[in-house]
């Protein structure tokens, strides 16, 4: 499933639900009626859309450090030839949340989410040695907050 | 249910917490149920009432616990292709400002406060740039340079070239509940 196969309904329902769900008993029907379409319409878009992975989350969107969990952002400098292998190590850890390649001699950047907060020394610490090269570790230190919302 | 012993941390974090609820966290992280009354659902599958499992959501979303609900697109996969970090030198006396004044920007979809590193990294205010295509990322960047007057800003443009994973934090296992 790509882009071109969301219809303009879909994406006037992704849009919408971008800016949260109402704590109701029948949420969906609540969406579905602004949007002008019926619900089970409306729960089959969305069941498609999770099912075909255009969704990387849909629900609650959890507060790490409220919950007691750690979150932290942290980069390594990857030798070209040693990328697959470290990749691969440290995506074993099932604490890594996001892993991107980006274009900077710090190459491989990756967010941490741990169910309590001490575990994020303790996994960096596992990533040096599993890799053999140092960590960058760059935790959040205030937090601006945005409008999450991208048009699509 | 009462299978394993709690983990220890898990039971020292929320001493009130009960089993339910602790199910029910694991459960929502996993996604609200796609059903017309999904609260119904959750609360079928942990032994609370409908009622009961709404007031624990709307209860987690005063403490701050639960931030929203909502969605959270794969952006690769809906065509945004161009994903750029761009971290920014501050004087540390100016940071909160124009964090504030990014993150008020309509393309900044995450602005953050972060530590140095130096030598290598003296970067510590970091803000994400979405675009389908890296010359309209490098655009909207430019305006915003120019809106905001941070030509004398020292700044770097990291775009992604591979996701190697893209899912959600997963904060509480089904393991602890």
């Amino acid at each position: 499933m790509n882009l071109d196969d969301l219809d303009g309904v879909d994406r006037h329902l992704i849009n919408r639900l971008q800016d949260g769900l109402p704590l109701e008993e029948r949420p969906y029907a609540a969406v579905a009626e602004e949007l002008g379409i019926a619900e089970d319409d409306l729960l089959g878009r969305l069941a498609r859309l999770r099912e075909g992975g255009m969704l990387s989350r849909f629900g609650p969107m959890y507060h790490a450090e409220r919950l007691g969990g750690g979150l932290t952002l942290a980069a390594l400098a990857v030798p070209e030839a040693d990328f697959d292998r470290v990749t691969e190590a440290v995506n074993a850890f099932p604490e890594v949340a996001h892993n991107y390649r980006r274009e900077h001699e710090l190459n491989m950047w990756f967010v941490l989410a741990t169910e309590a907060a001490g575990r994020v020394a303790e996994v960096l610490d596992e990533i040096e040695s599993a890799t053999g090269l140092p960590v960058f570790n760059m935790p959040k230190e205030e937090e601006f907050h945005v409008r999450l919302h991208l048009p699509i | 249910m009462s299978t394993a012993t709690p983990l220890s941390l898990e039971a020292d974090r929320s001493p009130g917490e009960s089993d339910a609820h602790r199910r029910l966290r694991a459960l929502l992280e996993q996604g609200l149920p796609i059903t017309s009354q999904p609260w119904a659902t959750l609360a079928e599958q942990v032994g609370m009432t409908e009622e009961e499992v709404m007031a624990c959501v709307r209860r987690w979303q005063a403490e701050g616990m639960i931030k929203r609900l909502g969605l959270v697109v794969r952006h690769r996969r809906l065509g945004l292709q161009a994903n750029a970090m761009v971290v920014w030198n501050v004087p540390d006396e100016r940071v909160a400002l124009m964090g504030h004044r990014l993150a008020r920007e309509a393309a900044v979809t995450l602005c953050y406060r972060r530590p140095r590193r130096l030598p290598d990294w003296p970067y510590n205010l970091f803000c994400m740039i979405h675009g389908a295509r890296r010359e309209r990322v490098l655009a909207e960047l430019a305006a915003i340079v120019e809106r905001l007057g941070l030509d004398d800003l020292e700044h770097r443009v990291l775009f992604s070239t591979h996701a190697y994973r893209q899912c959600g934090g997963r904060y509480a296992r089904e393991g602890a509940a």
